[in-house]
């Protein structure tokens, strides 16, 4: 809880900051906005958590995004696949790639940063070509399944705001996630093997099970992602759907407390830092004209955030070892 | 005696839970072969790098001629003509003999490297150690006692007036050693001053002018040349006679509880291993380091799976896959390098211990947290480990505590046959006898225990029987009464050592 402390109050002074910058920021319109892409991009953070919880990265995940969000649609229009097929052959082809990056890291030996950055290229390829670069919605059909992401449920005694709809998604993935990693026993050994990968299978624990099903995780929620962000913007271009969404997951992730080195995380940390992504981007185009240079400030922000967060760790491993010095030996 | 070349006073080192030293000083003389002595843990390897400028001290200080200095870092230390020869070699072994020998200091006009005036020098530089080999050959291709010659000719060729020399005979042939010895000797006489450590007494005797004994971060005592005797060191390292610093009782051995059969381990293919241990038994297996005895247990283990053969454990015949196979059968391993394959550093001493029973407590998968809390707070309390809580991380505790939590999540399986890789290892002495005192315990309580161990004195201490391993097969079995130095070394190196020794 200390550590998503920090992030939190981070938080809130962009958020104070850009309120005072532009009257717009709380105007229903653009907060409302500013949580539905919270919530999808908070959805796909939580995916690359527990990749990253093990010590992995995934970079493949803008590109299954793209896939899912393009393929979807695709299928529907061009091939007139009944909607459950479709959702079907989705969930498959998200479920695969993941399990296919961790069987290669796992079985083979191959860095995760090298086989999910080939999956970056290849899928993104593949959309591509399957498409030919053509631009794919829905239209005006399959209304009631876009509500999933463009719904809002009205909040009683409150005008002019809505809670959106994929914060019901977010909510129930959050939920099953941090259950999952905090009460089961897998979560457990996802925490231990991305701390002491050997130690861990010197304790009986199926490492390369553990690290597998890390990158299904990661892949499937980067194909839930995909549909959520398609049914929101119902129009998806291959040439830049998604594009770099795998680093902006990677920024929440790591801003919400998860260590790269592996063996740290917390789901809320990841959903604040979703959330912090969103309010500098939301910043960046309410108070500037030149919104060009967007990624220079988040970049600037994350660095600040983590050199911090580093120095403060530091800082307390200092104190602990002079007090573990002074009281534990004689 | 002459004003020392070099002298020690009161150095003091902390790491984070651990006080390495605690005050030691020491001198060398011109020409002098110091002998530094004492059990794992005693602060030789702390010292010797903050002499070689791999660490500094927290406190004390450091007279060099008489002059006072300090030491910033390794280039400051050879500056000065300090080398240190390392355990473990440092040499780049993808680069020839002569790059190594003056890597960095690579004779070159204008950037461009002189390679002819580099060999010649080398050649200058091997010839002094006794080395008749082509300084152009590739480091990698040489067997490792030539390769320490090369790194004792490396220190030579930036003048070294004090070398320090960390259990240089570790990993070496006895032809090898006794090559060493005369190179040692022969420095000695040319005025280069030796500070040897080591773990073999019989080395100290024969070599050694003087001996300074460590235990526990401080000075234990010193020996002159004729006061050097093994009774003597030992009773100086431990701090009392042996008999009373290993519990030992001779077990009565039951029924067999783990037999290993025609076992081929990957690292030693062509050779089978066969014996039994059985419950209530405690056998140690000694050896040279590489004889392949890390390789065997862990090949019992599962971690590297058997290329042959199988082992019988509970009147069951298997070959374990995995350590979770090996775990099911009743098996644990506390294997030899803690901090990579005993301990998650990060996770708290709960999550430690429970590590390996969370399968077996689970409830449909998810944590048993009260069960969790129980057998942590029941192993903090048997093996008295020193922790404020349980909720600490294992990096603050010190190495002998660690240890201790790693046995504890080993114990909470209530394991039949009890693997333990180097057990004592960079342990203090105090933490060292309560694992002795356990080992007892276990083995009292029906438990087979099967340890691999480099310290003699904890092989002769701690044995119903010792197996002892040579290239990778067992060279021979000595029942307690059989257990001697000598006897031990006759086995592990595969000659006749000990007359030469004595």
């Amino acid at each position: 809880m200390k550590k998503i402390l920090g992030i939190t109050g981070l938080l809130v002074v962009v958020c104070i900051i850009t309120a005072l910058a532009s009257e717009s920021f709380l105007s229903g319109y653009n907060l409302e906005n500013l949580v539905r892409r919270t919530a999808l991009f908070g959805i796909i953070s939580i995916g690359v958590a527990f990749v990253i919880v093990t010590g992995g990265i995934d970079l493949s995940i803008g590109s299954v995004v793209c896939l899912v969000g393009c393929g979807l649609p695709w299928m529907l229009k061009t091939y007139h696949l009944p909607l459950p097929v479709a959702l079907a052959v989705v969930a498959a082809v998200s479920v695969g790639i993941g399990l296919l990056h961790g069987l290669i890291i796992t079985k083979l030996r191959i860095q995760p940063f090298v086989v999910t950055l080939c999956g970056l290229m290849m899928y993104r390829g593949i959309t591509r070509g399957f498409t030919r670069d053509q631009t794919f919605g829905f239209g005006s059909d399959y209304g009631g399944l876009r509500v999933l992401s463009t719904g809002n449920i009205p909040l009683p005694f409150i005008k002019g705001f809505a809670i959106p709809a994929p914060w019901i998604t977010l909510l129930v993935v959050a939920v099953l996630a941090a259950i999952f990693l905090n009460r089961t026993i897998w979560g457990r050994y996802l925490f231990a093997l991305g701390r002491n990968e050997e130690a861990a299978r010197y304790s009986g624990i199926n490492t390369d099970r553990m690290v597998i099903l890390a990158y299904v995780i990661s892949s499937t929620l980067a194909g839930l992602g995909g549909v959520l962000f398609v049914l929101d913007v119902n129009s998806a271009q291959p040439v830049d759907f998604g594009n770099v969404y795998e680093l902006y997951a990677i920024a929440a992730a790591v801003l919400g407390g998860c260590s790269l080195r592996g063996g740290e995380g917390s789901i809320i940390g990841v959903i604040v830092g979703a959330a912090l992504m969103q309010v500098l981007r939301n910043m960046i185009m309410l108070t500037t004209t030149r919104t060009n240079i967007e990624f220079a400030i988040i970049g600037a922000v994350i660095l600040l955030g983590v050199i911090a967060d580093e120095l403060v760790k530091r800082y307390a491993v200092r104190r602990r070892a002079a007090k573990a010095l002074a009281g534990g030996q004689g | 005696m002459s004003a020392p070349l070099l002298e020690v006073r009161n150095f003091t080192k902390s790491f984070p839970g651990v006080r390495a030293l605690r005050g030691v000083s020491l001198t060398l003389a011109r020409g002098e072969v110091l002998a530094v002595i004492g059990e794992n843990g005693a602060g030789k390897s702390t010292l010797m790098k903050i002499l070689a400028g791999v660490q500094r001290q927290d406190g004390g200080e450091l007279l060099l001629d008489g002059e006072r200095i300090e030491i910033r870092s390794v280039h400051d230390a050879l500056a000065r003509g300090i080398a240190l020869i390392h355990q473990e070699l440092n040499l780049a072994d993808n680069l020839d003999v002569a790059a190594n020998i003056f890597l960095g200091r690579e004779p070159h006009r204008a950037g461009i490297m002189d390679a002819r005036r580099l060999r010649r020098e080398a050649r200058q530089f091997l010839d002094a150690v006794g080395l008749d080999i082509d300084p152009s050959v590739l480091v990698s291709t040489l067997p490792i006692g030539k390769q320490q010659l090369v790194e004792i000719a490396k220190a030579l060729s930036v003048d070294a007036r004090v070398l320090i020399m960390d259990e240089p005979t570790s990993s070496l042939s006895s032809r090898e050693a006794e090559n060493l010895f005369a190179v040692i000797r022969d420095l000695r006489k040319r005025g280069v001053s030796i500070v040897y450590i080591s773990h073999r007494l019989g080395e100290v005797k024969e070599l050694a002018d003087r001996v300074t004994v460590l235990r526990d971060g401080e000075n234990a005592g010193e020996l002159a040349r004729e006061e050097i005797d093994h009774a003597r060191m030992v009773k100086l390292m431990v701090g009392r006679d042996l008999s009373q610093f290993y519990p030992h009782q001779p077990h009565k051995p039951g029924d067999v509880a783990l037999e290993v059969r025609a076992l081929r381990t990957p690292a030693n293919p062509q050779h089978e291993v066969s014996f039994s241990v059985s419950a209530g038994e405690i056998v140690g297996i000694a050896g040279l380091v590489g004889a392949g005895r890390t390789e065997l247990v862990e090949t019992i283990f599962g971690v590297t799976p058997a290329l042959g053969g199988s082992i019988r454990l509970g009147g069951v015949e298997m070959v374990p896959q995995s350590p979770l196979d090996a775990i099911a059968a009743g098996l644990a391993l506390v294997p030899e390098d803690r901090k990579q394959q005993g301990i998650v550093l990060g996770m708290s001493v709960r999550e430690n211990v429970s590590l390996a029973s969370l399968r077996r407590d689970q409830r449909h998968g998810f944590l048993n947290r009260p069960r969790e809390a129980q057998l942590s707070a029941q192993m903090i309390a048997d093996l008295r480990i020193k922790t404020p809580h349980d909720g600490q991380a294992a990096q603050f505790l010190s190495g002998g505590n660690q240890q201790k939590v790693v046995l504890g999540k080993w114990l909470a399986l209530e394991p039949r046959v009890l693997l333990l890789d180097e057990p004592t290892r960079g342990i203090d002495v105090g933490a060292k006898q309560e694992i002795y005192r356990l080992m007892e315990e276990l083995a009292g309580r029906g438990v087979a225990i099967i340890f691999v161990s480099s310290e003699m004195e904890e092989i002769l201490g701690m044995s119903d029987r010792a197996l002892v391993m040579h290239e990778g097969r067992i060279a021979g079995e000595l029942q307690r009464a059989e257990l001697s130095e000598e006897s031990v070394l006759h086995l592990a190196t595969g000659t006749h050592r000990t007359a030469t020794l004595s």
